[in-house]
């Protein structure tokens, strides 16, 4: 079932990123941006945690996670540390994410020529 | 705020852009919504996947398996990128491939690939983060922003 | 000689007695793929990189032309070119191989012609015996510095273009055989406040309306003049919206007349959504393709208007619009020019 709904949730995330697109006519940079921010303040609500329990990777998988992943990181280190975790703790959770795309860019970029 | 800055513009530019709106080809948002709907959809379906075999072979929990998910999408963003297949792809599915963890690992493997031909310090290092940049800076500084309120909102909720 | 404000007429026929055309692998799935002298099937051309694959590509194109036009390089005045990577680099180290006095120009995709203009004027005014004009484009350099890494995954609008991997280049000379240039109408900066850097057709169609009647009035000939009057890369949209500017505006031309060279390139199953664009598309067609049917009596007047937009990454992200340009070029058979 879950597979049902990562697909159904994961697909609309990205029609509400084509609406961006072509209606709105925001370039990538500007509509991801915006997804993470949405991300992180649906976070902040409460509300993302339980759509990842409903989609899964419908939900893990869209860059709004990321937004997630990272007010996670600053919420659980500031419950131990108080109001500085909020700067130390963001990172924690999310490194999956930056650390492969910089290890794979780099490596992308040592064996692969651009095709043109 | 796009129609605040033609107003400003002069009469014979105003009168023009309505002209020229009418002959531009449209793009057809319907078709283009039902491509990155499946395509997205069926991204996170491999990513449930890719996942449950965490899982299962793994030692990984649901809440643990999604760090190793999403760094798998990212090596198969590489190889698909690299092999120069993933551009035709993203022409095709639009925001169904750009908004996944694969867009953001695309634009930065993307990036990397193409400024190789300036060195690895000032092509790759410096460039990798061109198109990816904002998504991490304003991530982080908006994840900043909301924990800090709820963080003290619950500081005072507490006492 | 000065014709109204800016129009010129070449009275002492400055003639293209050889052309030389060189384009790439989609090139040369194309329509105009026989027009072509060389096409390589790599877009790498075996160099380091995509502007060292452009520069090369201008020193074929000068070469053959050379070759063609039986002249050594030695003999060559001038070379007027220009091209659209920042500080028009890769021109400048073609002009360093070829060892010819050099001009560098920018106007973007409208240099063929601004050059061409140039080129004549000189030819004419005795200023040379021999001058090398054309121009190169690259679509991997362009994309890289214009928009997007070449395996970024982003999604094109089909107001996009297709810029042409390419070069070409027309020696012009005193005397000798074949067309002649007879006029070149220079064009002004048009801006309508477009700012979509996806969508340069409809950006550029004001540009080419403006330079297209300022020549038809300073020259005083009606569009029948000409058999064709061709347009540089304002592609499908482009070409319509200026046809209907021109309608609108009383000119005359016929749609069999009004041609785009942007259109002419690419075949209609080739993913080029709105047509090609790029400094050599104006350049291929006109010296690999117009320039042929000239000298072979199918064509005996043409007007090349080549189209520029004259915007930078940096001022489309300062949220600036997009300047354009167009300058006119007539080239006609037979000495009844007037």
């Amino acid at each position: 079932m879950i597979f049902f709904w990562a697909f159904v949730v994961g697909g609309l995330i990205c029609v509400i990123g084509q609406i961006m697109f072509d209606v709105f006519k925001l370039t990538p940079a500007h509509t991801l941006t915006i997804f993470v921010i949405a991300g992180a303040v649906l976070d902040g609500l409460g509300l993302y945690e339980p759509l990842i329990d409903f989609a899964g990777a419908g939900a893990t998988v869209p860059i709004t996670s990321f937004g997630n992943s990272l007010v996670h990181g600053a919420m659980a280190e500031a419950e131990k540390h108080g109001l500085i975790g909020v700067i130390t703790g963001i990172f924690e959770v999310t490194s999956a994410g930056i650390s492969a795309a910089i290890i794979f860019g780099v490596i992308g970029a040592l064996i692969f020529k651009s095709k043109g | 705020m796009a129609d605040k800055k033609k107003k400003n513009l002069p009469p014979d530019a105003q009168k023009y852009q309505a002209f020229q709106q009418k002959r531009e080809t449209k793009r057809n948002i319907f078709t283009n919504c039902v491509k990155a709907f499946f395509v997205g959809g069926l991204i996170c379906v491999i990513g449930q996947t890719i996942a449950t075999f965490y899982i299962h072979f793994f030692d990984f929990t649901e809440k643990t398996a999604n760090n190793p998910t999403v760094a798998t999408l990212i090596f198969i963003t590489m190889l698909l990128t690299g092999f120069g297949v993933y551009d035709h792809i993203g022409q095709f599915a639009g925001a169904g491939t750009a908004v996944p963890v694969t867009g953001f690992g695309n634009s930065v493997i993307s990036s990397a690939i193409e400024h190789r031909t300036e060195g690895l310090i000032l092509g790759v290092g410096t460039n990798i983060f061109k198109l990816a940049g904002p998504v991490i800076v304003y991530g982080v500084f908006s994840a900043f922003v909301i924990a800090l309120i709820k963080t003290i909102l619950m500081q005072w909720g507490g006492l | 000689m000065l014709l109204g404000q800016r129009t010129w007429l070449f009275h002492n026929q400055p003639v293209i007695i050889a052309t030389g055309t060189v384009g790439g692998p989609f090139e040369a799935q194309g329509n105009l793929k026989n027009d072509f002298d060389i096409l390589h099937d790599d877009m790498w051309l075996k160099q380091k990189s995509f502007e060292k694959a452009q520069q090369l590509m201008l020193e074929e194109a000068c070469q053959i032309a050379l070759k063609k036009g039986q002249v050594q390089k030695e003999q060559i005045n001038f070379l007027l070119s220009g091209d659209l990577i920042n500080q028009i680099t890769p021109t400048t180290f073609a002009a360093k191989t070829l060892e010819i006095p050099y001009f560098g120009l920018f106007n973007a995709c409208a240099i063929t012609t601004e050059s061409l203009a140039l080129s004549a004027f000189i030819i004419n005014a005795n200023g040379a015996d021999y001058i090398l004009s054309g121009t190169a484009s690259h679509n991997a350099a362009t994309e890289r510095q214009f928009r997007y890494p070449t395996e970024y995954g982003g999604q094109k609008p089909p107001t996009a273009q297709w810029t042409v991997t390419g070069a070409g280049c027309g020696l012009i000379a005193k005397e000798g055989i074949g067309p002649v240039v007879t006029s070149a109408t220079i064009g002004k900066v048009v801006d309508k406040g477009m700012t979509d850097p996806f969508n340069m057709g409809g950006a550029m169609a004001p540009a080419a309306v403006d330079t297209i009647i300022a020549h038809l009035k300073e020259r005083n000939v009606d569009p029948s003049y000409y058999d064709l009057i061709i347009t540089g890369d304002l592609g499908q949209i482009g070409r319509e919206i200026s046809l209907d500017l021109l309608q609108k505006k009383g000119i005359n031309i016929h749609e069999e007349q009004y041609v785009d060279c942007g259109l002419t390139i690419y075949k209609k199953e080739q993913p080029v959504h709105s047509g090609a664009s790029g400094t050599a598309s104006s350049a291929v067609a006109t010296y690999g393709h117009f320039v042929k049917l000239l000298n072979k009596g199918e064509l005996n007047r043409i007007l090349v208007v080549a189209t520029g937009a004259l915007h930078s990454p940096l001022s489309v992200q300062q949220k600036d619009s997009i300047p354009c340009i167009a300058h006119a070029v007539s080239i006609e058979m037979g000495s009844d020019s007037s």
